[in-house]
């Protein structure tokens, strides 16, 4: 079978899209943009029922509609967009022809059967379980076997993107280390070997426990397996989301990493410490020990948290030497107040640095603390921190990359422009809100996942205090601002890649590339930029201002990690 | 373009930027104090889990319940529904089932006096969550849980399920009553 070895140059990034390669990233970003369409309209009936006010759903609809929410948003959504990222990071940015499309595109069609199936399971009523799905509480098997068989697509897609490094390599089409964006994917990519292997291990079993086959699932041992799936997957989202910060920091600025060594060493961080972290979602289990705990969830001495400070702040450290090199160099924050904010891309992704890190990162922390976790189990404190590390964090940066991908990927105009321009900040600002609110309300015991917090029809209801009810209503109303930046999202993203103004290029054509001739330009100079760079900063550092930034970001970090263990130690004595 | 700009083959030999270099260092010694307040915490803290728990059998479980209850039961509640409210001696063991979809019996304790509360689920996952406390803990089917307790202030809490369990989950929910100590 001959190799397809057509190439395109874009215009207007000069970009090489390999031409199946292409086609695969639409595929996939347009399924993850349905994806995140249906995941949208459900999260309508989360948000109008969680607000007690509305309180729209009965409680069967609730459990089915808020298991489908979760499901596409956490996995469909995101792996399709992460697949996109993959092929744009392997066969794109090396320059190189994407290994066996044909088998990518097997992997296409599995994820979006497994993706159909399981949301059959779901609409058919009998498996609202949850995206976590605990045994022995059971769904209909066609719930496991569609996630199975999406995870064995995203696997394929997984193996494919490998097999692109290797071919890139042989046809050496890139010289050196591979770019940074590349090697942050390599991370997301091995973490979702491993993640998608956990997942295997415990879904398997009980997709033949729900089919009878297997007689015990025990509840432990599934969670504890499960999350060695289900905390992962979410490595795999930060791996993914870093990649593109410093990816749209490349774009919008040509900002380069200060240090390639520090964030390449921080990626390697991920790999080697944060399966370890899953451990702290049993922190409030029986049967495991202390010491497993402690020694889990402090991931061997936090050092996944250690990766995930230093790319906060070498993210914005790149952008602060790029900018300063421009001449923004006045005072401690000239090149931030001089960045382009009406820039849908960067201010997407600034926003979700800021709310990853200052939301999701420190209330993450508290969660994953042995003792905290006591007072924060379970609670609708949960959901306050994954919205802001999954949807703040991640959906938001992947956002702001569609932006960036529009043009160079589907060759349109982004349509409404001035709404694109808004479009981060009522997203990202509602989506902070909600997290902050829902972890304020959790603080004061409201329960995740629960239909009414009133007790309607309960002969012993508790009584929450009135803060709780406010705080959830202005979740409410928050999460309703949210769902208005996502559908403008939408609206923009279907818009402007179906009836989008063509971006028409004379004389486009696909260029054949011979086996070493795709490789473009010679290397660059050789990046000693360091040393001339630090003249553009001050007080001996290129990047004062972020480092102030930094120091904020500390502050809030020990400060509120302090209230926490006070807030502890005036709870019941408990041993 | 910058994004697909290659590094060098050799990069983990780059020297390290100042800002990076302090923020790095200032980070990991953050990292080592969060990590030493836990074991800190076990020491000195009065708030920490009990790393003793049990695989047992639902039947069993339910009969010491049972038996527990006919001991110490001092009045039911909550009209027609008869739930047993269990006064069980200071440092005693006291047993409670959650099951779809209540907690079983309700208790009342002295304040000042530790307990050995034993937590075990008869089908699926709950959540043990005292309210307004806010203390949360997982109860599994098969495992025993055993906590020893020291309720501070006399009053009427709850417990509320915060693990889904179903379509009734949100009427999971009972009370503990307080009283005080030494009376």
């Amino acid at each position: 079978m001959a190799v397809n070895r057509m190439f395109r140059t874009c215009p207007s990034s000069g970009l090489m899209f390999h031409e199946p390669a292409e086609k695969l990233m639409r595929w996939n970003a347009v399924a993850a943009v349905v994806s995140l369409l249906i995941g949208g309209i459900l999260a309508i009936g989360v948000v109008l029922t969680r607000w007690q006010a509305v309180h729209i759903l009965p409680p069967d609809m609730f459990y089915q509609v808020l298991t489908a929410h979760g499901l596409n948003m956490l996995v469909f959504w995101i792996i399709f967009f992460e697949i996109a990222v993959l092929y744009f990071a392997s066969s794109t940015l090396l320059k190189s022809r994407l290994a066996t499309p044909r088998l990518a595109w097997a992997g296409f069609w599995l994820m979006v059967i497994g993706a159909v199936v399981n949301n059959y399971a779901v609409f058919r009523g009998d498996s609202s379980v949850m995206f976590t799905s605990y045994a022995p509480m059971g769904a209909h098997p066609t719930f496991y076997l569609g996630l199975i068989l999406f995870a064995v697509g995203a696997l394929v897609a997984c193996f494919v993107f490998f097999g692109t490094l290797v071919v890139a390599r042989a046809e050496r089409t890139y010289r050196n280390s591979v770019p940074l964006v590349t090697f942050g994917a390599i991370t997301a990519a091995i973490i979702a070997v491993f993640t998608i292997a956990a997942g295997a291990i415990i879904l398997i079993p009980t997709f033949l426990w729900s089919v009878g086959l297997v007689e015990h699932i025990d509840s432990l041992m599934y969670r504890t397996i499960w999350w060695a799936f289900g905390h992962s997957s979410q490595q795999i989202n930060v791996s993914a989301h870093v990649a593109v910060w410093y990816a749209i920091a490349a774009i919008v600025f040509g900002a380069k990493p200060m240090s390639e060594k520090v964030s390449r060493t921080a990626f390697l961080l991920y790999i080697f410490f944060l399966q370890l972290a899953s451990a702290h979602h049993l922190l409030a289990d029986p049967g495991l020990t202390s010491n497993w705990k402690i020694f889990n969830t402090s991931y061997a001495m936090y050092l996944a948290v250690l990766a995930s400070m230093v790319h906060g702040l070498t993210v914005p450290g790149a952008i602060e030497v790029a900018q300063r090199k421009k001449g923004y160099v006045n005072g401690l924050f000239e090149w931030l107040r001089k960045a382009p904010w009406g820039n849908p891309s960067f201010s997407a992704m600034f926003i979700s640095l800021i709310g990853f890190g200052f939301l999701g990162g420190i209330s993450g922390v508290m969660m994953g603390t042995e003792q905290l976790n006591l007072i924060i189990h379970n609670t609708i404190y949960v959901p306050g921190h994954f919205h802001a590390t999954v949807v703040v964090g991640t959906t938001l940066a992947f956002m702001g990359l569609t932006y960036f991908l529009i043009p160079v990927l589907f060759r349109r105009e982004i349509a409404f422009p001035t709404m694109a321009k808004w479009q981060p900040y009522v997203f990202g600002l509602g989506m902070s809100a909600v997290s902050l609110f829902l972890m304020g309300a959790g603080t004061l015991g409201v329960p995740r996942r629960h239909w009414d917090m009133g007790f309607a029809g309960n002969p012993f209801p508790y009584e929450f205090p009135g803060a709780a009810w406010l705080m959830m209503g202005i979740a409410g109303v928050t999460g309703v601002v949210a769902i208005v930046g996502g559908g403008m999202y939408l609206l923009i993203t279907v818009w402007s890649v179906f009836l989008g103004r063509k971006i028409v290029t004379p004389g486009f054509q696909h260029v054949r590339a011979k086996d070493n001739v795709a490789k473009a330009a010679p290397a660059v100079a050789p990046a000693g930029g360091a040393a001339v760079l630090t003249g553009h900063g001050s007080g001996g550092m290129i990047a004062p201002g972020t480092f102030v930034l930094a120091l904020v970001f500390l502050t809030s970090f020990v400060l509120y990690y302090f209230i926490n263990w006070k807030y502890l130690s005036t709870v019941w004595p408990l041993k | 373009m910058t994004i697909s700009s290659t590094a060098e083959k050799v990069w983990w030999k780059e020297p390290l930027e100042r800002t990076e270099l302090i923020w790095i260092v200032i980070a990991l010694i953050w990292c080592l104090i969060m990590f030493f307040m836990m074991p800190y915490w076990h020491i000195y803290g009065q708030q920490n889990l009990a790393n003793e728990a049990y695989r047992a059998k639902p039947e069993d479980f339910a009969a010491k319940t049972e038996e527990m209850i006919a001991k110490y039961k001092v009045r039911e509640e909550g009209g027609d529904l008869k739930v047993p409210v269990v006064r069980p001696p200071a440092g005693s063991d006291v047993y409670m089932i959650a099951r779809l979809w209540s907690w079983y019996p309700m208790l009342e304790l002295e304040s000042g006096k530790s307990y050995r509360i034993h937590l075990m689920s008869m089908d699926w996952l709950h959540g043990f969550s005292l309210q307004p406390e806010n203390i949360n803990i997982q109860v599994h089917p098969g495992y025993e849980h055993v906590l020893t307790v020291t309720p501070t202030n006399p009053g009427t809490y709850a417990i509320i399920c915060n693990e889904y369990c179903g379509i009734n989950h949100h009427t999971m929910a009972s009370r503990l009553y307080v009283v005080k100590g030494g009376q």
